[in-house]
């Protein structure tokens, strides 16, 4: 067991937990933020995705005692960023979700891939967001919602 | 048969087929060029290993595995070798292996350019000849020289990542290519010092 220093959305936190954990357990488990989701556990998925200093981040496969001084920023606090609002909004008017188990995950790849292209094409979309399975096949709203999104940025 | 002259070393040179034997002449001077060859055959044994060749690749993607397979969750090249937003290679790999989870990491981590690609687009192994060519081409290999060649496979830490690899999802080690690190940068030494010559040929 080790003692990590942790800046997870914003604030600091610690935690004392085995050095290979992967962050997706010691955000669910240790500090309790589960809107992260756990899909195939490695890494093929994309359901357990974060921001580990700003790029898009497969949580499941990442040690803890990798992640450094790194800030971290979860499905939690994407909303207080601008990108990340307008992302959620837009995912809320084009009625994106189904079961919603993915959808953590696509929102953090989406605001990832507005972040750095504002106006991405199909094919950005499509190569951005080619990791990120859902299961419900929600895939044609996702891609409206991001281009929804890009028009507000 | 003439040999076009490769790499700045080899400037003032000349590469001649004499009797079947490769010399060079230089300065006055005639030698052979097979000892230069051959510790290129060394090299090349290594940059068509696996643990080199999956990111030199000649597709829009890499690829992982002994096995050369395409690298899973639909990764792709990026315009600068280093995935997308959203599905960078950062994404996953750091800055170190991470062997309770299997992902291998070092600095940097990305795709060589498809200048530095060392198959064809049907996944077959370029052949020795044309690696060579490619790799002593300044136009495609970020303008390295022979030292700077050297350089490259002695000091950069992804080209030492293949002699670290790390352990594969499973906790075995993943292979090592067929040289030590230092038999590799040795080869290396010795192809430059004979003005990295090339064999001729496709």
């Amino acid at each position: 067991m080790a003692t990590y220093q942790l800046n997870v959305n914003g604030a600091h936190r610690e935690v004392t937990v085995d050095p290979s954990t992967p962050l997706l357990w010691v955000l669910r488990e240790d500090l309790k933020m589960t809107g992260t989701k756990y899909g195939c556990g490695v890494s093929a998925c994309g359901a357990c995705t974060v921001h580990v200093a700003g790029i898009a981040t497969r949580s499941c496969l990442l040690p803890v005692s990798l992640v450094g001084e790194r800030p971290v920023v979860t499905i939690e606090a994407i909303g207080q960023d601008p990108v990340g609002r307008v992302v959620q909004d837009a995912w809320v008017e084009n009625d994106v979700v189904q079961c919603g188990y993915c959808q953590s995950g696509q929102i953090m790849c989406a605001v990832a891939l507005l972040k750095h292209t504002p106006k991405p094409t199909d094919v950005n979309i499509e190569k951005s967001m080619g990791g990120n399975i859902c299961r419900c096949g929600t895939y044609f709203r996702i891609r409206e919602a991001i281009k929804a999104a890009s028009q507000r940025l | 048969m003439q040999v076009r002259p490769v790499g700045l070393l080899m400037a003032g040179f000349s590469l001649t087929f004499a009797g079947g034997i490769l010399i060079s002449r230089a300065h006055g001077q005639v030698r052979s060029i097979a000892p230069g060859l051959a510790a290129w055959e060394q090299v090349y044994s290594v940059l068509t290993h696996p643990r080199c060749i999956n990111c030199h690749t000649a597709t829009d993607y890499p690829q992982q595995g002994d096995s050369r397979q395409r690298h899973f969750a639909n990764v792709v090249r990026g315009p600068e070798g280093k995935g997308v937003p959203g599905l960078n290679c950062a994404g996953c790999h750091q800055e170190a292996n991470a062997d309770s989870t299997g992902v291998p990491g070092g600095h940097d981590w990305h795709l060589a350019p498809l200048s530095m690609r060392w198959q064809d687009p049907n996944d077959k192994l370029l052949s020795s000849a044309a690696v060579c060519r490619a790799v002593t081409a300044r136009s495609k290999n970020h303008n390295l020289d022979g030292p700077g060649l050297l350089k490259h496979h002695e000091e950069e830490a992804l080209v030492r990542w293949a002699w670290q690899p790390g352990r594969r999802t499973d906790g075995t080690m993943r292979t090592l290519p067929p040289l030590t690190h230092e038999e590799f940068v040795a080869a290396t030494r010795r192809w430059v010092e004979a003005g990295t010559p090339c064999p001729p040929g496709r």
